[in-house]
């Protein structure tokens, strides 16, 4: 009878599978999109080591990760890559502030193109005339748009180089942008442009002026709340530790 | 108004017009040559067309982005020659052009196929030369169709967001058209700011869609066929 009604079994199959996301020992952690690779690597590990617990990763600027959770999403973890971020999260009450710890740190770099023949080796050659266009998070909601800010602010460069800057939604914009030769040059993490070294070079390592920390935290969500606690311990654990050096993060 | 909404605003509507004007002319002539010429290919080339209508947004940008790119293949020449069109307005009035391109093909095409024949041999019989039948009695008899679909093309290319985005960035002041910048008053909690930008938007279409409206009255057409 069933199957004699196309339009009803399929009805019948998407309400079960509409029914079905919401399952126990899922843990949803939500990180900044610096973190995307080593994350990844780090949520397999976890799942190795608890076994039954599944991990869903959900990367993004920090701040759009922070609306996110204050806007009602189901995130149980929520990973940082600066302080701003989760100053703010804290004061919206999004997240348990006792629960707070940094468990990495990385670096700004500006970054070229691979076949850039702009010369750049300061941070004052952004300045010059044939440099038109230059890749940043926007400082609004992006983490590494605020560290780049300072550092050119604290240069006196900022004016300059705002006015040639192209807007990135995250990190990963920014250094698909000069991977791609759209721009002439970006600013991202270190550990980001170590992603892709055949298509871009780092030209600066630029000095923060706020150390380049990236703080985690347990969200208010109570509902996955054993699972969540056992995440952050495994991130700062030896073997969690290990995956994030690999990738290149320092130890905050 | 203040500029955070007055600026995108009118990016968007200088953006969207710009769009609309190109797919007009362009859906037009892709529709009229594909209903007049009967060729081997004209449904593949017909399913192409309107591809950008059902291919989601992120993949028109890419495609857009690999081609007028700075390494991309039109990209490159283009550069040769001093245009650049990514990050660029122009990158998005093109994005927004490809996007409402279909609308306007679709509609005129149906309006080319539903003109009788019999009116345009007249035309020929009384003298007139072929420009003049496609200007004079074609083009007229089609025109309430392809306004319709120029109509559906403007509010579409008012709203386009995911392939601008990509190949026209989100630059405050140069290619932050309205929908890009209430996404990024959202990422950011501007929720001040995102309110102000979602009603200018809809008071915005609704204005759009009262003067739609007006032009292109519903049912106008078979009260004149009608009154015979």
């Amino acid at each position: 009878m069933l199957y004699k009604r196309p339009l009803v079994a399929l009805t019948l199959a998407l309400a079960a599978a509409w029914s079905a996301h919401a399952s126990a020992g899922e843990l949803v952690v939500s990180a900044a999109a610096s973190l995307t690779n080593a994350f990844k690597e780090v949520a397999q590990g976890f799942e190795k080591a608890h076994a039954g617990t599944k991990v869903i990763l959900n990367f993004g600027a920090s701040d759009v990760l922070l609306q996110q959770i204050v806007k009602g999403a189901p995130a149980d973890v929520f990973a940082s890559a600066d302080q701003k971020a989760m100053d703010k999260a804290v004061e919206e009450k999004a997240v348990k502030p006792a629960s707070r710890v940094d468990f990495a740190a990385n670096q700004i770099v500006l970054i070229v193109p691979a076949d850039s023949k702009a010369n750049i080796t300061a941070l004052k050659d952004l300045e010059r005339a044939e440099v038109k266009r230059i890749a940043y998070g926007n400082p609004a909601s992006v983490p590494v748009g605020r560290y780049t800010q300072a550092a050119l602010q604290a240069a006196g460069l900022w004016d300059a180089v705002q006015a040639k800057s192209v807007l990135a939604q995250n990190v990963r914009q920014s250094l698909d942008y000069v991977a791609r030769g759209e721009v002439d040059a970006g600013f991202v993490f270190a550990t980001d442009a170590a992603i892709m070294p055949g298509k871009v070079k780092i030209a600066v390592r630029v000095p923060s002026q706020t150390p380049v920390t990236y703080p985690i935290a347990l969200t208010t969500r109570e509902a996955a709340a054993k699972e969540a606690e056992s995440f952050v311990a495994y991130v700062l654990s030896p073997a969690g530790q290990a995956i994030l050096s690999r990738y290149g993060f320092q130890k905050p | 108004m203040s500029d955070p909404v007055w600026v995108p605003l009118l990016l968007s509507l200088k953006v969207a017009g710009w769009a609309t004007l190109l797919a007009a002319i362009a859906g037009t002539a892709a529709a009229y040559g594909l209903s007049r010429w009967r060729w081997p290919g004209r449904d593949l080339l017909d399913a192409i067309l309107t591809l950008p209508l059902v291919l989601p947004p992120t993949v028109l940008g890419y495609y857009l982005l690999v081609l007028l790119g700075r390494r991309g293949i039109i990209g490159e020449t283009l550069a040769g020659w001093g245009i650049e069109l990514v990050f660029t307005w122009q990158g998005a009035v093109i994005a927004a052009s490809v996007v409402a391109f279909p609308l306007v093909f679709k509609s005129a095409r149906a309006a080319f196929e539903n003109v009788d024949g019999q009116l345009e041999n007249a035309a020929r019989v009384l003298g007139v030369g072929e420009a003049g039948v496609f200007f004079r009695v074609t083009l007229p008899l089609a025109a309430r169709g392809i306004a319709a679909g120029v109509l559906l093309a403007f509010a579409r290319a008012l709203g386009e967001f995911g392939a601008t985005l990509m190949i026209a960035g989100n630059l405050p002041g140069r290619t932050q058209t309205l929908s890009v910048a209430i996404y990024e008053a959202v990422q950011a909690g501007d929720d001040a700011t995102a309110n102000m930008l979602v009603l200018v938007t809809s008071v915005t279409c609704v204005v759009v869609l009262l003067a739609a409206g007006k032009l292109v009255p519903i049912g106008a057409g078979q009260r004149n066929g009608g009154g015979r």
